[in-house]
């Protein structure tokens, strides 16, 4: 699949501020979380910064952008309706949960259920943007159930990331916030378990569907050979535009390579250096790690399109999808 | 609405495509396109056309394969040439319909048939994304998913003479190998070709249920090998005098 900039930029930028506004919202609701307005300040505004760019953004990969408000009423049926629906939602309890954080200063009775509400709808909307992948049968590297965790997992810990960034120079001793660097260790160690489990899986995976099956010669005695010999038009069309991109497995090795190394063993060893260091290694470890991440969550998305085949290649050469 | 529809059509409209008598000369995606770009997906768009980068959007598509069916029987026969036309098969089951989020992408109740409203169409391509047959083709130019409709335009159309009432596709193939028909009708030609010719669905193995049915090609008729005029029988006649006068 043809990876779209505008929707890494959507599923990656929302990814890191939901993941960041749930946690925002439970640590808060915890009490575990520094009280002061500037805290909260920059971390709400990074949160809704980075989701509401990349809700715009989503906009941009449209057609008819002028059309987009239309996407709010099939949700019935569609996730991306319900990622829509969701998105919007969210903005409603997080506005409370600001008001009540930086205006009121509140966070007793009802106050931290505002917080908890932004969190949930946080989560049900990046697992509604996994669902949108998640469910088409006809690319079977989307339609694969770790694909739900992944994207869930990726998403709290760039959020835990982009926290522990933001919290570092709020905390006395500069060494962080135990309890965000271990949300943080554990959240990047987990992804970095499922990613792999993931890749794993989908390496070692046949499709079920064969060039045989889609021009309707499957249960034919004694075919053995379908190969393609007059292309339907001798220039690339749309399909093979959108639907045709592939990777050179060299290139998809190295990449991958990048990815570990980026996404998840550095920030690993970054937050360690932070807990264990103080002053402004600590601080600067804290910044690398959040950028390092989010750098390697946006090339684990390309390939995440990049790699996956659409079984209408199957028409066009592809021998098992 | 994008659901599908609860209860089954009351029609199921759809196509057969011969797999064995197709030769591939591309009639019907080219009326196809001649029909559809002045009918209800009008215009169907082409970008540089006489250019190097020559593209545009097409409903139907004809591929050539290359295939060892019946190889080695008869005489020198290396195989087969399959020529596969493909549409949109209007799904049972159409992922293209439910994955759409304005309702532009539909299956009507009446006949089963898979349309797109352009008007409401934001042209997020996730439709596009969702088939396996590659049915759909995104419009550039006015930002739509654009797809096969059975060609609506003329099945119902009462300012057409009844024998010009179907697809364009299936008017203009000149070896008959398209037909049109409800395949709720288990005495339309289109079922008892199904039927009689063991017509199979693509993909079967996705589920989808789509209506248009494929039959598969038909052992290739084996060619004599030549020897056999040797020991014909003399004829009478005309044609006995030759024989006995080239024999000589």
């Amino acid at each position: 699949m043809r990876p779209a900039y505008s929707v890494i930029f959507l599923t990656t930028a929302t990814g890191a501020g939901y993941g960041l506004l749930a946690l925002l919202g439970v640590l808060r609701a915890m009490d575990s979380l520094p009280d002061q307005r500037a805290f909260g300040f920059f971390a709400l505004g990074l949160a809704l910064a980075l989701i509401s760019t990349g809700l715009l953004a989503s906009a941009a990969h449209l057609g008819r952008p002028e059309r987009a408000w239309r996407a709010f009423s099939q949700w019935r049926s569609s996730w991306l309706s319900r990622e829509g629906v969701l998105a919007v939602a969210g903005y409603g309890p997080a506005a409370l949960f600001a008001f009540a954080w930086l205006i009121l200063q509140r966070n007793d009775g009802l106050w931290p259920l505002a917080g908890l509400a932004a969190a949930a709808l946080s989560m049900a909307t990046v697992y509604s943007t996994a669902m949108i992948y998640r469910s088409l049968a006809a690319i079977p590297r989307w339609h694969h159930p770790l694909v739900t965790p992944v994207y869930l997992i990726l998403a709290l810990a760039t959020g835990a990331m982009w926290l522990n960034e933001v919290l570092a120079p709020f905390v006395t001793n500069h060494g962080g916030h135990a309890l965000t660097q271990a949300i943080c260790f554990a959240a990047v160690a987990a992804a970095w378990l499922l990613k792999i489990a993931y890749w794993r899986a989908i390496d070692g995976a046949t499709g079920a569907g064969s060039a045989a099956s889609a021009i309707g010669l499957g249960g034919l005695k004694g075919l053995e050979k379908v190969r393609p010999l007059d292309p339907p038009h001798v220039q690339d069309n749309y399909l093979l535009k959108e639907m045709g991109f592939t990777i050179a497995r060299k290139h998809a090795a190295k990449l991958r390579r990048l990815t570990h190394l980026t996404a998840f063993l550095l920030p690993l060893i970054l937050i360690v250096i932070q807990a264990t260091a103080s002053g402004p290694l600590s601080l600067l470890a804290a910044a690398l790690a959040a950028v390092s991440m989010s750098f390697g969550v946006v090339i684990e998305r390309w390939l995440f399109f990049a790699e996956a085949q659409h079984k209408v290649m199957l028409y066009y050469g592809a021998e098992n999808i | 609405m994008t659901s599908l529809p609860k209860e089954a059509p009351a029609k199921r409209l759809g196509l057969v495509i011969d797999l064995d008598t197709c030769v591939g000369c591309h009639a019907c995606a080219v009326s196809c396109k001649e029909w559809n770009t002045t009918g209800y997906h009008a215009p169907l768009p082409d970008s540089d056309p006489y250019g190097k980068d020559v593209d545009g959007v097409w409903l139907n598509r004809v591929h050539g394969y290359e295939t060892n069916l019946g190889a080695g029987q008869g005489t020198d026969n290396g195989g087969r040439t399959v020529y596969f036309p493909g549409s949109c098969l209007h799904c049972e089951e159409a992922p293209c319909v439910t994955v759409c989020p304005t309702g532009a992408s539909y299956k009507r109740t009446e006949d089963g048939i898979v349309l797109v409203d352009e008007d409401i169409c934001i042209g997020c391509k996730l439709c596009s994304w969702a088939c396996p047959y590659g049915a759909r083709e995104f419009d550039s130019d006015g930002g739509v998913m654009k797809k096969c409709t059975l060609c609506i335009d003329r099945i119902y159309n009462e300012n057409l003479e009844e024998v010009d009432r179907q697809p364009a596709c299936v008017s203009a193939c000149p070896a008959k190998a398209r037909h049109f028909g409800d395949f709720n009708d288990p005495e339309s030609a289109v079922s008892r070709l199904t039927a009689d010719r063991g017509g199979v669905e693509l993909m079967p193995e996705l589920g989808l249920k789509p209506t248009n049915r494929y039959l598969p090609p038909r052992p290739a008729a084996t060619m004599g090998d030549g020897a056999s005029l040797d020991d014909a029988p003399a004829a009478g006649g005309f044609l006995g005098w030759i024989d006995r006068a080239l024999s000589r």
